[in-house]
């Protein structure tokens, strides 16, 4: 695996403590997961002990130790998404795609994720698919919107 | 721009900034919030920018992005100053109508503006709507007129005065007075007093002292640090930079969610730009003082924004509490003396350094000073952000300004204070809100989340989102936390799913009185009160769940079921045609019906069908 | 601990005093409640305490209730970690503090029956009813492991991973470190591995393993870190 983006990354942050977080996001950017080496490198330019970073990778939710999905799907459960129907887009989600959140499909086309909350409350329920933002979402047009992006992903293989 | 080294540069670049402006005939503000983003602001803004050049008007009409107007639901957002006309909802195409008829020739468009009560009049000014019209918005409504990207902007509108005023003028000693006067409170949720809290940081022994702005805002349904860290990150800044100054701090962070991607961006852009014209970094203003500012993102935990956890996260760390017997105040980032801020909190200082204590005192009730900005949401006509002053009563915000009930479903409580929070009933809307009334009634006022409940809701079913969310949420440090939110998660699908008895009650408070007790943190300590103030103001529901097996608001899956109306049902076939379960049969023009078996409880049906028809027991 | 030296070298600890179930006492500045309840011959039950490791704080068995000067409110907190002051008023078996402890050891039985400290506890708190599903975790999540091989051994092989409900003790990427000399200081302060309990396995036997601890395989339960044994993959 090419490391080199690591480096990279490490430099922009000048190696600080304080950035470590922000080391690995861009690290995930890059990689789409958290690989091991790339963690071993960050630890030993931090002068972290492995075990402190591993805890660290595995406690905030953001961070993914394995391959995610192409396209990753968010939803929003905060309260505000709750109570205006944010379940049953879930639900739906979870039929459509046949996985649970924090799971990737087989064929590594979509990654569903929950958050806790997107600060977009008053235009919930809200779903976020490849860094855009889709407000008042129910089931048809999730559905829709994720049927739309299979059939890319289908099409364009003959 | 050059560096502004003194207060004279400071006004000769506004004057500039100013008279710079003055060329244009027409300012077009497209609200750049994310909540206007996810609606198509940016293809707004673009076909905007698009037309006014082709047209060769760049030099009479000023186009901008703003920071977030806080009226999400009908964005995308368009003001056009100086006639103060707001259009809503503006989409690509109604683009170059607008420019052809409203800036040419004057003409409003009537179906972008917003509907009044009767939904008949149309409302044309800003102003003039009532979402906007009670509100008191000191430190939001800047806002609409900022380029959130631009420092000259901000330095148009006055910005960093305030600044120039603390380090030139007043001595540490004289600002934290000055702050104590006001009666500023901590915005994030405790409310304790600020002044008080840069007293004892500037007090408490330290080579080194850091200040923190706490935009981690992890609260579901409250977005107001989002908005203004994101429509006017340097009123933040400016915020920060007194403050560091008062308590002797060299070095700021700003902890931001990386949920907030644009307030991080916009964040950065404002400390890169202030440091250019010397606002930030070495000798600011040529006043001696050396304070910078850096960005420490989030990783996705709630608990993060508790301070001894957001602390250790900067430093590195899992984000784990620590006992607060010592203070961060003496002991926090690295050891050192720490003074953590809401985001809110800092941009109400500018204000009162600008303005004086006894301007901002004399704005809301004797113990809670100032307005207090709230993040109006769930079950009301008009969801936003609001600003009011301290000592407001719920109803006035929920009615006057929400405009009441959505869908004409009475409206039953308010779920205040987010996660820590609780509810209060219709019954108590009278209440002022403030610091103090809310916790007496078993809530608090909490960081401003305000989510409005109405019939359709169910209590319980709300305690239980409350309590699966902070068990996603608990570090896993205390076993009250981790086992006991557990285990009050499965007393309440026990409850939900009607397999509840006569005991569950008994445990849940019984647990819940524990937990409270004995845990280590804020989130653990006051995860009990969403459900306690659940069972306080709404145990019949409780009891309805568990003696009759009924959910009355008709939420809890398993104890619903759905089914048609035979007089009411026309026979149109929508309901049919929508079920993603294929779980209704019936003819056309004949009467259908649902089948028990294969019926998903999604609710589809009742959503479409127009004669109300479909019944939920 | 040692603070307030004069010239001359001989050091005088200073001390403050507190009030301690009714008893006024002079302490040792800086120490915790629950030195201070030891060194008066107060029992004060813990779980994730060890002496000569940093306290946690995590299993909040310890809990007293502290005023301040006897009057005002009163609030729990956990002795090992909260340190003496001036003039507090702890209280160790208060009616708050015991419905707490019951709760916390109905807790942990729910979730670690098979523990031998969580039966232990259980005893001492009078239980006898778990109103919850049971589990049988044999990890109980105190933490002495990882402060044993960090603080004393010095192997920083042990560390938690992921959060909440979800929350266990592993090696980074589940694999054993260098850094890991098999000291086993892990096994020797392990709750769990100090005296397995098999749990009942017939109605009415007594097993008496807890007598025959030479007998015991030397290994942690079901393999938390399992780096000992053949059973375990790591």
């Amino acid at each position: 695996m090419e490391l080199g983006a690591v480096n990279g990354i490490l430099e922009k942050y000048q190696a600080k403590r304080t950035s470590l977080i922000s080391i690995l996001h861009d690290i995930q950017d890059q990689y789409n997961f958290l690989p091991e080496t790339a963690l071993k490198k960050v630890a030993s330019s931090l002068q972290m002990d492995l075990n402190d970073l591993y805890g660290v990778a595995t406690f905030y939710k953001s961070f993914s130790l394995v391959p995610k999905g192409r396209h990753s799907i968010t939803l929003c459960l905060g309260t505000a998404c709750h109570v205006r129907g944010g379940p049953k887009v879930l639900r739906q989600m979870k039929k459509e795609l046949g996985i649970e959140p924090g799971q990737t499909t087989k064929d590594k086309n979509f990654s569903l994720e929950v958050v806790n909350c997107l600060g977009v409350c008053a235009i919930g329920p809200v779903m976020v698919v490849d860094g855009k933002f889709y407000g008042e979402m129910n089931w048809v047009r999730a559905k829709r919107i994720v049927e739309k992006i299979m059939k890319k992903e289908n099409g364009g293989r003959a | 721009m050059r560096k502004i080294k003194t207060i004279a540069d400071l006004e000769r670049v506004r004057e500039q900034i100013i008279s710079g402006q003055k060329k244009y005939a027409t300012v077009i503000s497209v609200c750049g919030g994310t909540g206007c983003h996810a609606y198509g602001c940016k293809k707004v803004r673009e076909q905007f920018s698009r037309i006014i050049r082709k047209n060769g008007k760049g030099q009479k009409i000023k186009l901008q992005f703003t920071g977030c107007r806080g009226f999400c639901e009908r964005g995308p957002i368009v003001t056009i100053q100086p006639q103060g006309i707001f259009y809503q909802k503006v989409q690509e195409k109604d683009v170059p109508l607008i420019l052809a008829e409203t800036i040419e020739k004057g003409k409003v468009l009537d179906h972008l503006l917003y509907e009044g009560k009767d939904l008949k009049t149309k409302v044309t000014a800003e102003k003039d709507i009532p979402f906007y019209q009670r509100q008191h918005r000191l430190v939001l409504g800047s806002n609409g007129l900022v380029d959130p990207t631009k420092i000259e902007d901000y330095l148009g509108i006055g910005g960093y005065r305030a600044l120039a005023r603390a380090l030139l003028e007043m001595t540490p000693g004289q600002i934290i007075d000055e702050v104590k006067d006001s009666g500023l409170r901590g915005r994030g949720g405790a409310g304790f007093p600020t002044g008080k809290k840069w007293e004892s940081c500037r007090n408490s022994t330290g080579d080194l002292k850091y200040v923190i702005c706490n935009c981690d805002e992890g609260d579901p349904g409250a977005y107001m640090d989002r908005s203004l860290l994101e429509g006017n990150p340097h009123s933040v800044l400016e915020g920060m930079i007194i403050g560091a100054w008062a308590i002797g701090a060299q070095e700021g962070f700003i902890y931001v969610r990386h949920e907030y991607p644009l307030a991080c961006k916009n964040a950065g852009t404002a400390i890169i730009q202030a440091r250019k014209v010397g606002l930030l970094g070495h000798d600011i203003l040529g006043s001696g003082f050396d304070f910078d500012v850096e960005i420490a993102k989030g990783g996705g935990a709630f608990v993060c924004g508790e301070s001894t956890a957001l602390i250790a996260s900067i430093e590195g760390k899992i984000g784990e509490p620590k006992s607060k017997q010592i203070h961060t105040i003496s002991q926090g980032l690295w050891g050192k003396p720490t003074n953590i801020n809401n985001v809110e909190t800092w941009a109400n200082v500018p204000l009162i350094i600008r303005q004086g204590s006894q301007w901002f005192s004399s704005i809301g009730t004797e113990k809670s000073k100032g307005t207090k900005i709230f993040s109006l949401v769930g079950r009301v006509k008009n969801t936003g952000l609001v600003e009011v002053p301290m000592g407001i009563t719920l109803k006035e915000i929920i009615f006057g300004i929400g405009g009441g009930p959505k869908d004409g479903k009475a409206i039953k409580a308010v779920q205040t204070g987010g996660p820590s929070g609780g509810c209060i009933p219709a019954s108590l809307f009278d209440l002022p809100v403030d610091y103090d009334s809310l916790t007496h009634a078993g809530s608090m006022m909490g960081s401003g989340g305000m989510i409005v409940l109405d019939e359709g809701t169910c209590m319980v079913d709300v305690a239980k989102y409350f309590v699966h969310f902070l068990r996603e949420e608990s570090c896993g440090k205390c076993l009250p936390c981790r086992e006991g939110l557990k285990r009050m998660g499965e007393i309440l699908n026990e409850i939900t799913g009607g397999r509840g008895n006569a005991e569950s009650l008994f445990l849940l408070e019984e647990l819940a009185t524990v937990v409270a007790d004995t845990s280590l943190c804020g989130l653990g300590k006051t995860a009990p009160n969403p459900v306690l103030s659940a069972l306080k103001y709404f145990r019949p529901e409780f009891e309805d769940h568990i003696d009759r097996k009924r959910c009355p608001a008709g939420v809890c899956t398993s104890l619903i079921h759905y089914s048609i109306a035979e007089e009411s049902c026309v026979g149109c076939g929508a309901c049919k045609k929508i079920c993603p379960a294929q779980a209704i049969a019936g003819k056309k023009k004949q009467s259908h019906r649902i089948i028990p078996e294969l019926c998903s409880q999604c609710g589809s049906c009742r959503d479409v069908c127009k004669m109300n028809a479909v019944w939920v027991q | 601990m040692l603070c307030g030296s004069s010239k001359g070298g001989d050091m005088k600890i200073k001390t403050i005093n507190i009030t301690l179930d009714g008893n006024s006492i002079d302490v040792d500045e800086g120490s915790t409640i629950l030195q201070s309840a030891r060194q008066f011959g107060i029992h004060i039950p813990t779980l994730c305490y060890m002496e000569n490791l940093s306290p946690y704080g995590g299993c909040r068995i310890c809990v007293v209730e502290i005023g301040k000067d006897g009057r005002g409110r009163t609030f729990l907190d956990t002795s090992c970690t909260h340190v003496v002051e001036e003039g507090m008023v702890v209280q160790t078996q208060s009616p708050r503090v015991i419905r707490a402890r019951k709760m916390l050891a109905e807790l942990l039985v729910a979730s670690a029956p098979n523990v031998k400290v969580t039966q232990d506890i259980a005893a001492r708190m009078g239980l006898f009813a778990v109103r919850f599903p049971m589990e049988d975790n044999r990890c109980i999540l105190c933490g002495l492991c990882i402060r044993m091989c960090y603080e004393q051994m010095g192997g920083k092989a042990l560390g938690f991973v992921g959060r909440g409900m979800g929350r266990k003790v592993s090696m980074p990427f589940e694999t054993r470190p260098e850094t890991c000399r098999l000291c086993r200081g892990c096994d020797y302060v392990c709750p769990g591995v100090i005296a397995p309990c098999r749990g009942i396995q017939e109605p009415g036997e007594l097993c008496g393993k807890c007598l025959r601890l030479e007998e015991m395989p030397m290994c942690c339960p079901n393999g938390t870190f399992g780096c000992f044994c053949e059973r375990n993959p790591l």
